[in-house]
C-alpha cells in the first residue's frame, strides 16, 4: 500500500494498463514528453516510448477523431482533452461520432475510448478552463461519463474505464488531483461504473452528490451533526451517466428527505436528473420536496469571484437545514 | 522586408481528353485490357443504379439519397488503385466506391432506409458507413490511417469529400494530423462545384482546393475528374507514397454532379444554368472513356447494352434482399447503445417491452 494523490493514482492506473494491454494507447497536448499539464502522464513515453505515448497537433476534434479512427483499427485510446472547457471544439467528434460508432455500424464497430480530462472550480484557471459541463454528456446517448471524488476510487475506476468497450468520459476535479493523500493499493483492482458509494451513513437526509462536492457535503455533514445533532448520509454517485437510481432510492426511502449538492450550474443538469429519477422511484417516500444546491445558471465566473458562487460547507448546511423544516 | 519560405506549384493531371485522345502518355496507367473494361463496366453500373435509385427514392422505396451521375470516374477511378485491405471512409454521396470495396449493395439500400443494419458491413470488409457530417471523417481517416503504420501494415486509408468539405476545420485538422504522424492517408476531394447551392467560388478565395494541401505541408494534386484514367493515374500515385511510407497526399478532383445535391428537395436549376450543365455534359467521363476504349477494340455498343440489363438484374435482386430484412426495432436500439445495456437502459428497455418494468 502507498499514500498517493490523485493524480498519483491516475499516473499509476495508466501505466498498469499500458503494461497490461498494448492495445492502450495515451495521447493529447502535451502528455508526451512533457508528461501533461498536470503531470498525469509524467515519465509514461520514457517507459512505453512514442508509439504508445504521444504528443498530439493542438487541435481537439483532431484528437477525438484521431481517437475514432484508433478504436475502428482495434486499439483502445486513452486521449486527454487538456482543460474540459475546450471540449466544445471535440463535441461533434465526441456526441455524433464516437459515442455513436456501435450503433451506427450495428456493432461491427465499437469505441472503446477514455476520455480524460481536468476539470472544476476553485482553482482559478482562465476562464473555460474549469467548467463543469458534465450535463451536456449526461445528454449524450452512448457515453459514459465517471467523476471520481478520491485517489482510490481515480484508480479503480479508470482501470474499469479503460476496460470498457465502450466510451467513457472520465473528468478529474483538479482542486482535487493535489488536495490529500490515501491508501491506495499497488495491485489491479476495479471500481464497477454505474455503482455510487454511500460515503458516509445517516438516518436524517440524503445528500447525493460527487466530485469535489463529496469532500464539501461532508464536512457539511458532520458540523451539521455537532451543531444538531442529525445525520445526513452523502452518497457520491462516482457515475453521472449511468446514474445509480437504487442506491439513491434505497437511502431516501430510509431518510425521506433530500438534497443534491453539484458544482454545475442549476438548471437541467446531474442534479435535476437525481431529482427526477428520485420522483420517479421514491416519490411516496418524500416527506419534502428535494433541494438543490448549486451555483446560478451563468457562465462559470471568472477567477475573482469563484469562491462566491461555488457551493459551500455553509450553503450545503443552509439547505440541510431548510429540507428538515419542509 | 519578406522573405520566401517555399513556392508551391499544383500539378494538374489528364490523361484522356473530352474526344477520349490521349494527352499524356506517360502518365498513361499500365492496365489491362481486362481492368479497362472492368473499369467502364463499373461506370455503366454506377450510372445506372443512380438512375434505378433516383426512381425508387421518387417512389418512396429508398430513403436519403444524394446523386452521383457525372462523378464516375472520380469514385470508380480513384477506389480502383485502392487494395482489398485498404480502408474506404465514405462521405454520405460515396456509394459507389463502397460497394465496389465490399460494402453490400442490399446494405447500402438498408442504410438509405435508415436500418441499422445498413452500417453492419461484413467483417473482412474495410469500409464504414457513410458520414453525414461534413469532415468528420477526415480526422477520424488520421487515426485509422496512424492504426495501420503502428500495427506496421502496409495498408492506406482513402476518404472522401466535397468542395464544401473543404471549408470545415476537420479538413486541415485531419491532413494536419496525417501530415504530422506522416500517415498513410489519401484525402480525396471530389469538387463537384456546387455546394448544395453554393459555387466553388463563393466557397473560397482559393484558386484551387488542392492548395489547402501545402499548409498542412502534404502534396496537393489536382485532376480532371472526369478522366478516369488521369484519377487512376493520380490515386495510384498517392496510394503507392502512402503505402511506401512517404505520407499523406490531398487529391482534388475536377468533376461535376448532374443532379441535385441529394432527392430531399435541392432544385439546381435555382443555382445554376443550362449551359453549364451543357458544358459539363461535353466531358462526361463515360462518353470520353467509351470513346477510348472502342478506339482500342474493346467496347462495343451491344455488350454496353448488354451490361445495363444485368446491372438492372443485379440492382432488383439487392432490393428483394433489402425488402427481405426485418425491419429494425426500438429495442435493437436500445441494445445498440452499448456492449451491455446500462441499468438506466435495462429499465427503459422493460418499459417499452413491458417486461418487469418498474
Amino acid at each position: 500500500m502507498a499514500q498517493m494523490t490523485m493524480i498519483q493514482a491516475i499516473t499509476h492506473a495508466l501505466d498498469l494498463e499500458l503494461a497490461r494491454d498494448e492495445k492502450v494507447l495515451v495521447f493529447g497536448e502535451d502528455v508526451g514528453n512533457n508528461g501533461g499539464v498536470f503531470r498525469a502522464t509524467e515519465g509514461l513515453q520514457k517507459k512505453y516510448g512514442e508509439e504508445r505515448v504521444f504528443d498530439t497537433p493542438l487541435a481537439e476534434s483532431g484528437i477525438i477523431g484521431l481517437a475514432n479512427g484508433l478504436a475502428i483499427q482495434g486499439f483502445r485510446p486513452v486521449p486527454e482533452i487538456q482543460f474540459f472547457g475546450f471540449v466544445f471544439e471535440a463535441f461533434d467528434q465526441i456526441a455524433s461520432q464516437i459515442a455513436r460508432l456501435r450503433y451506427r455500424s450495428g456493432g461491427r464497430y465499437y469505441a472503446p475510448v477514455t476520455i480524460r480530462s481536468p476539470f472544476g472550480g476553485g482553482v482559478r484557471t482562465p476562464e473555460l478552463h474549469s467548467d463543469s459541463l458534465e450535463g451536456l454528456f449526461l445528454q449524450t446517448p452512448g457515453v459514459k461519463v465517471v467523476i471520481p471524488s478520491t485517489p482510490y476510487d481515480a484508480k479503480g475506476l479508470l482501470l474499469s474505464a479503460i476496460r470498457d468497450n465502450d466510451p467513457v468520459i472520465f473528468l478529474e476535479h483538479m482542486r482535487l488531483y493535489r488536495s490529500f493523500r490515501q491508501e491506495v493499493p499497488e495491485e489491479e483492482y476495479t471500481i464497477p461504473l454505474g455503482q455510487a458509494n454511500v460515503v458516509r451513513e445517516g438516518k436524517d437526509v440524503t445528500i447525493v452528490t460527487y466530485g469535489a462536492m463529496v469532500g464539501v457535503s461532508q464536512k457539511a455533514a458532520d458540523a451539521w451533526a455537532k451543531d444538531k445533532g442529525l445525520e445526513a448520509e452523502v452518497i457520491d454517485l462516482r457515475t453521472i451517466s449511468p446514474i445509480d437510481i437504487d442506491t439513491i432510492t434505497e437511502s431516501v426511502k430510509k431518510t425521506g428527505r433530500a438534497i443534491v449538492v453539484q458544482e454545475a450550474q442549476r438548471s437541467a443538469g446531474v442534479g435535476a436528473e437525481v431529482i427526477a429519477q428520485i420522483n420517479e422511484h421514491a416519490i411516496y417516500h418524500l416527506e419534502a420536496p428535494v433541494l438543490r444546491v448549486t451555483p446560478p445558471d451563468t457562465v462559470y465566473p471568472f477567477g475573482m469571484i469563484e469562491d462566491e458562487w461555488l457551493p459551500t460547507q455553509h450553503s450545503v448546511v443552509a439547505a440541510l437545514n431548510k429540507v428538515m423544516s419542509l | 522586408m519578406s522573405k520566401t519560405v517555399s513556392e508551391h506549384t499544383v500539378p494538374y493531371v489528364q490523361v484522356l481528353d473530352e474526344n477520349g485522345n490521349v494527352t499524356d502518355n506517360e502518365l498513361l496507367p499500365n492496365l489491362t485490357d481486362d481492368q479497362l473494361r472492368e473499369l467502364m463496366k463499373r461506370m455503366v453500373f454506377t450510372r445506372i443504379l443512380d438512375q434505378r435509385a433516383i426512381k425508387l427514392t421518387r417512389q418512396g422505396r429508398l430513403g436519403f439519397y444524394a446523386p452521383v451521375s457525372g462523378q464516375e470516374a472520380s469514385m470508380i477511378g480513384s477506389e480502383f488503385a485502392t487494395e482489398k485491405e485498404d480502408f474506404v471512409v465514405p462521405g454520405y454521396r460515396d456509394l459507389p466506391q463502397s460497394l465496389y470495396h465490399g460494402y453490400p449493395l442490399y446494405k447500402l439500400f438498408l442504410y438509405s432506409r435508415g436500418h441499422q443494419e445498413g452500417g453492419r458491413v461484413p467483417e473482412d470488409v474495410n469500409v464504414i458507413m457513410p458520414q453525414i457530417i461534413i469532415g468528420a471523417q477526415i480526422v477520424q481517416t488520421a487515426g485509422i490511417a496512424l492504426g495501420f503504420k503502428l500495427k506496421g501494415e502496409k495498408h492506406v486509408t482513402i476518404t472522401y469529400t466535397g468542395d464544401g468539405g473543404t471549408s470545415q476545420g476537420d479538413f486541415y485538422e485531419g491532413m494536419n494530423f496525417a501530415g504530422a504522424y506522416q500517415a498513410p492517408a489519401v484525402f480525396f476531394v471530389q469538387n463537384n462545384q456546387y455546394a448544395i447551392s453554393v459555387p466553388r467560388e463563393k466557397q473560397t478565395a482559393a484558386e484551387t482546393l488542392a492548395q489547402k494541401a501545402i499548409a498542412a505541408g502534404i502534396p496537393g494534386v489536382q485532376v480532371d475528374g472526369m478522366d478516369i484514367l488521369g484519377v487512376y493515374a493520380a490515386t495510384k500515385q498517392a496510394v503507392d507514397r502512402a503505402r511506401a511510407g512517404e505520407g499523406p497526399t490531398m487529391i482534388e478532383a475536377v468533376t461535376f454532379r448532374y443532379g441535385p445535391h441529394t432527392m430531399s428537395g435541392d432544385d439546381p436549376t435555382r443555382y445554376r444554368t443550362k449551359e453549364t450543365e451543357a458544358t459539363w455534359e461535353k466531358r462526361d467521363p463515360l462518353v470520353r472513356f467509351r470513346s477510348y476504349l472502342q478506339a482500342k477494340g474493346l467496347w462495343t455498343d451491344e455488350e454496353e447494352q448488354q451490361f445495363i440489363e444485368e446491372a438492372k438484374d443485379t440492382i432488383n435482386d439487392a432490393l428483394k434482399q433489402a425488402d427481405a430484412v426485418e425491419k429494425m426495432t426500438i429495442e435493437g436500439l436500445i441494445d445498440a447503445m452499448f456492449e451491455e445495456p446500462t441499468a438506466t437502459l435495462k429499465r427503459q428497455r422493460a418499459e417499452i417491452t413491458g417486461e418487469g418494468a418498474n
